[in-house]
């Protein structure tokens, strides 16, 4: 297989609470990173993608970055689409390079809205994804919307809590393996249950963390000479079937359909041709969800799978291996790219304690809003 | 004062506001393709027709789906909790979120039927559904 374009670095930065961090400096070092890991360095890159920031908002993020370590490359641009942002950059700076625009593209993402903000101005700040006169004088929140699509699956589906919580377990034993993850206290179902309720059928444990943190992918024309395995971009697609949940056309069917089929269809693989599978987990229902509107199980089978182990090393599909959102953390924009990283991790075979044997094709998938804006990538190691 | 948000009203969606207060739903209907839709656009969601009148929409429609929020996003909304928020299918056919008010949120069950109500909101009047 001959690559048009390769994945050449990735490069995280600590999860969690960063005291000494803001929201730049932390683009600064997951970015250097990344370079490090292509073998380049800042004067290389000739495409920069950034995302946004709650804690330093800026209509211009992308410039204030390139400004902040000193580069002026001949592409620079913000891409935002909320936890797809990630993926759809890397799907960007894919195209930027097939067509002979930029030889590296350097995609950072990350923000410190643990300990740059209170924990009410996060939250109240995240409200704002809801419609301003439809939506937020309800009293709505990122977690009441995901709970609005959970409460209707079960219904439909007959998941139960107990099987959410299976996932949320799943989630911190992977974080577990990961020595960058936030939360890594072993839990059980039973703690997940006695969690206090968020918004129900939602509880604590069933949601992501806020974390401090940022991630980086360097994109770039294959030849570059290192001695690391390639991992290159086999396909990717895309789906977007609103921004407000008032205003999604189902609750049960979401854009990561019609996202994943344009992803396999490029790659030419299939769901079952995955070895690893990072995919979006803002919730515990957020990943039930994608699992059986992309295919990777039936309806009302994602739970029951959760539960038997099927999730983890040695199961059905190995996924979130890093501890996906639920463990491993949430920074912003940069929560979706850490599913990337991992995924490059796995292809290389880096991964260490939680390497899944013989990972040859990995899914990848971003989600935005409430299910609203769905990028899915295909990686290979070549 | 509440303190909760009070929608403003733009230049598509001013008229709905006004019937509010007026206690008063309306819906837009494409005169084009017959489409009804919810939020008001400038142009119809399914045929792209400028043609839209507004319709009055009978005050009662069924849970589609529901949480009782604990962790209000912001303080305002910090004395209701647990609070009800509900998709709301109007028998018009169009969907709208909405508080479930007057009403235990122990009680609150998808396919429940309510009648849509108006809350005083600094000068606004905003739509509400109560049990049937």
């Amino acid at each position: 297989m001959r690559a048009r374009v390769v994945i050449s670095g990735v490069g995280d930065t600590p999860v969690g609470a960063l005291e000494d961090s803001s929201c730049m400096s932390l683009h600064a070092q997951a970015a250097r990173d990344a370079l490090a890991d292509a073998g380049l360095g800042f004067d290389d890159v000739d495409g920069v993608l950034c995302a946004y920031s709650l804690v330093e908002p800026h209509p211009m993020l992308s410039s204030v970055f390139c400004e902040y370590v000193g580069i002026e490359p001949g592409f620079n641009a913000v891409v935002q689409a909320g936890g797809a942002s990630a993926a759809i950059m890397l799907a960007q700076a894919a195209a930027l390079v097939a067509a002979g625009q930029c030889r590296h593209v350097l995609i950072v993402l990350g923000d410190n809205r643990l300990t740059g903000m209170t924990r009410d101005k996060a939250v109240a700040a995240l409200a704002q994804f809801g419609h301003a006169q439809f939506e937020q004088p309800y009293g709505i929140s990122i977690p009441a919307a995901y709970a609005l699509v959970a409460q209707r699956y079960m219904h439909d589906y007959g998941v139960t809590p107990e099987q959410l919580a299976a996932i949320a377990v799943t989630h911190r034993a992977h974080a577990a393996r990961h020595p960058n993850a936030h939360m890594r206290e072993p839990i059980t179902v039973a703690d997940v249950m006695a969690s206090r309720v968020i918004a129900s059928p939602l509880r604590l444990l069933d949601c992501c963390p806020i974390s401090d943190g940022a991630a980086a992918i360097v994109v770039s024309t294959p030849g570059i000479d290192t001695d690391k395995p390639t991992v290159a971009l086999l396909g990717s697609g895309q789906g977007h079937t609103h921004e407000h949940i008032v205003a999604a056309p189902s609750l049960t069917d979401f854009g990561c359909k019609q996202a994943s089929r344009l992803a396999f269809e490029q790659a030419g693989v299939t769901a079952a041709d995955i070895d690893v599978a990072e995919i979006y987990d803002s919730f515990t229902i957020t990943l039930l969800v994608e699992l059986e509107s992309i295919g990777f199980f039936e309806r009302g089978e994602a739970g029951a799978a959760a539960a038997a182990g099927e999730l983890t090393h040695g199961g059905r599909l190995p996924c979130n291996t890093h501890g996906g959102l639920l463990s491993y953390g949430h920074s912003g924009a940069a929560g979706g790219m850490f599913h990337i990283v991992e995924a490059v991790r796995q292809l290389r075979g880096e991964a260490g304690d939680r390497q899944v044997d013989g990972a040859e094709l990995a899914f990848a998938h971003g989600d935005g809003g409430v299910l609203s804006a769905h990028c899915s990538l295909i990686l290979g190691r070549l | 004062m509440t303190g909760k948000p009070i929608p403003e009203a733009n230049a598509d969606t001013r008229p709905f506001w006004d019937a509010c207060n007026r206690g008063e739903l309306l819906v837009q209907h494409c005169r084009a393709c017959g489409h009804r839709q919810f939020y008001p656009r400038g142009l119809c969601q399914r045929c792209r027709s400028e043609d839209l009148a507004w319709q009055t929409a009978e005050p009662r429609g069924r849970v589609y789906s529901f949480t009782i929020v604990h962790r209000a996003p912001t303080p305002a909304f910090r004395a209701d909790v647990p609070y009800a928020i509900a998709l709301v299918d109007l028998a018009d056919g169009v969907r709208m979120m909405m508080n479930i008010v007057n009403c235990d949120p122990e009680r609150v069950a998808i396919g429940m039927p309510v009648n849509i109500v108006f809350e005083q909101r600094d000068g606004q009047a905003v739509p509400q559904a109560e049990p049937a």
